[in-house]
């Protein structure tokens, strides 16, 4: 589903110097559906550029990365959004809030996005905010105004909203309590069973032992320390 | 999917000075795309050029036409691209004042486009006029008020009816949300994302605001000294910007 080879990646930061910082070289990796690979690696190793590269967030130097047939790398921005759209969901660290759209909707928007009826769609953003344990109350306001947990249960939401093929997911249980991280748990599992092919990066321990099904470290790529 | 628009080679010159100069893209329906750059950059020259209210000096329009023909609205007849400008396209401006007839009623002002592509039916066109109105949230009762005992955010909701009521395909705008306070930029904003999303537009959005782009734009396009430096979907250019240029803008941007 996932199939990346070859794939490098540099910063240059013109307004210092126009100094150039190599941070992945000749990274591989492939991901079946069903399965999934957790990101490893220290602080810095490249784990959230990977999978931003992934998601066409940002730009590979070379190689190619291809998802569900399309190669991210050489794309045009109209076929990555049809992608996002369709086959290949991220869920962030933090929550990127449109002004003014009430929470159910924000968790609704990408079944809409694919054309799914809008009860339907609402009903499905119910039971995910029901399990995340966001109070119905809370439910017709925009989350702008809620704190960063609720804020983040509310993003894990709609990023589980759609059964996309394919799924990318940073830090996803990361300052959840006991309850909400155990729902996230179930809700990748659910993902897996059905024939999603996911890449997460957990620093929890106990949950990348339980949902995934290798892990690579990402370390192996920084360029002067691979072999 | 065929492109409805198709841009090459525009440059246009003021004299010696350069107000845009070669460029190229391909615009596809549904697709909102975005200009920033800084002030004197040429996006309003490129976007008048585009729209038909400047002659560039070099390159061609490419517009899909209804019949599905491509023709060069550089080289058509004026009074067809004066059809066009009614019938398939809309500008929104940033003044409100220069997209709005201020001595004109509100409902005038909306009802004058549908009139003008050949409505007659007064009865309906009041009512699509109402519609319209509510669609940006103005209540029926501001119908017959003139824009000028209107607010800076109504004046340009009330452009927005104006522009969108004869149902085009394709949307230019220039600085929509400049000169507003940052709520009612907010509201604006909404409202045109949910309008583009459900007449399926195409847009061309010139603007100085980043946080605007990020939320409506699905491509970005950088310009800076008359020049396009960078293009790329518009998350990827905001926030792995490749050019001196937009790593500029980004970083003195607090948060976008
Ligand atoms: N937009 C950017 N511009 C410049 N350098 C960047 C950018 N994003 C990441 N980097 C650099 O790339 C390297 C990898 O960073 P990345 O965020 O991928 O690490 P990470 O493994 O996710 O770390 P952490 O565990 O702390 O989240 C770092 O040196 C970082 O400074
Ligand atoms: N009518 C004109 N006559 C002469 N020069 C012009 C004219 N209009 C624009 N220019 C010049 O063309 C260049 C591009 O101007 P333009 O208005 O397109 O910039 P812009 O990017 O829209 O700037 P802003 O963000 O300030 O609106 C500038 O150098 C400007 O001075
Ligand atoms: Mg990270
Ligand atoms: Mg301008």
């Amino acid at each position: 589903m996932i199939e990346i080879k070859n794939l490098s990646k540099t910063f240059t930061l013109h307004n210092q110097g126009g100094v150039v910082i190599p941070v992945m070289d000749a990274a591989e990796l492939s991901v079946a559906r069903g399965e999934c690979v957790a990101l490893t690696g220290a602080s810095g190793a490249g784990k959230s550029t990977l999978m931003r590269m992934i998601y066409g967030n940002y730009l590979a130097a070379a190689g190619s990365i291809v998802v569900d047939g399309v190669d991210v790398v050489t794309a045009e921005p109209r076929e990555i959004l049809a992608l996002r759209r369709e086959v290949l969901g991220y869920v962030s660290q933090f929550l990127r809030v449109v002004p003014r759209v009430p929470t159910l909707d924000v968790v609704a928007e990408p079944l809409l996005a694919v054309g799914v009826e809008t009860e339907v769609a609402r009903d499905r953003a119910r039971d995910l905010l029901a399990r995340l344990n966001i109070p119905e109350r809370l439910w017709s306001l925009s989350p702008t105004s809620f704190s960063g947990g609720e804020q983040q249960r509310v993003n894990i939401a709609r990023g589980f909203a759609h059964t996309y093929p394919a799924m990318l997911l940073d830090e996803p249980t990361a300052s959840l309590d006991a309850a909400n991280r155990e729902t996230v748990l179930s809700l990748i599992e659910e993902a897996k069973a059905r024939g999603a092919a996911i890449v997460g990066i957990f620093h929890d321990e106990a949950a990348r032992e339980r949902v995934c099904d290798r892990e690579i470290d990402v370390a192996v790529f920084t360029p002067g320390v691979a072999a | 999917m065929t492109p409805l628009l198709k841009v090459e080679n525009i440059s246009k010159f003021y004299g010696h000075r350069i107000g845009c100069k070669d460029v190229n893209f391909d615009l596809y329906p549904g697709e909102v795309m975005g200009i920033v750059g800084e002030s004197g950059s040429g996006k309003s020259t490129l976007l008048n050029c585009l729209a038909g209210h400047l002659d560039p000096d070099t390159g061609e329009v490419l517009f899909e036409m209804r019949d599905g023909a491509m023709r060069d609205t550089v080289t058509m007849s004026e009074p067809e691209r004066r059809m066009l400008s009614r019938t398939d396209w809309a500008f929104v401006h940033q003044h409100a004042r220069d997209g709005l007839r201020m001595n004109v009623s509100a409902g005038g002002n909306v009802g004058e486009r549908l009139m003008a592509v050949g409505a007659r039916h007064y009865g309906n066109i009041r009512e699509e006029a109402v519609d319209w109105l509510g669609r940006v949230e103005i209540s029926e009762t501001r119908v017959d008020d003139r824009p000028t005992q209107f607010s800076g955010g109504m004046q340009q909701r009330l452009q927005i009816a104006r522009n969108l009521v004869t149902g085009p395909r394709l949307v230019f705008m220039d600085e929509p949300t400049g000169g507003l306070d940052v709520s009612v930029q907010a509201r604006l904003l909404d409202l045109l994302r949910g309008l583009v999303r459900e007449m399926g537009l195409s847009a061309i959005i010139v603007t100085h605001d980043l946080a605007v782009v990020r939320l409506l734009a699905d491509r970005l396009m950088v310009m800076k000294d008359s020049h396009v430096v960078e293009t790329g979907l518009t998350d990827q250019v905001l926030d792995d910007p490749q050019h001196a240029y937009t790593q500029l803008l980004v970083s003195s941007v607090l948060q976008v």
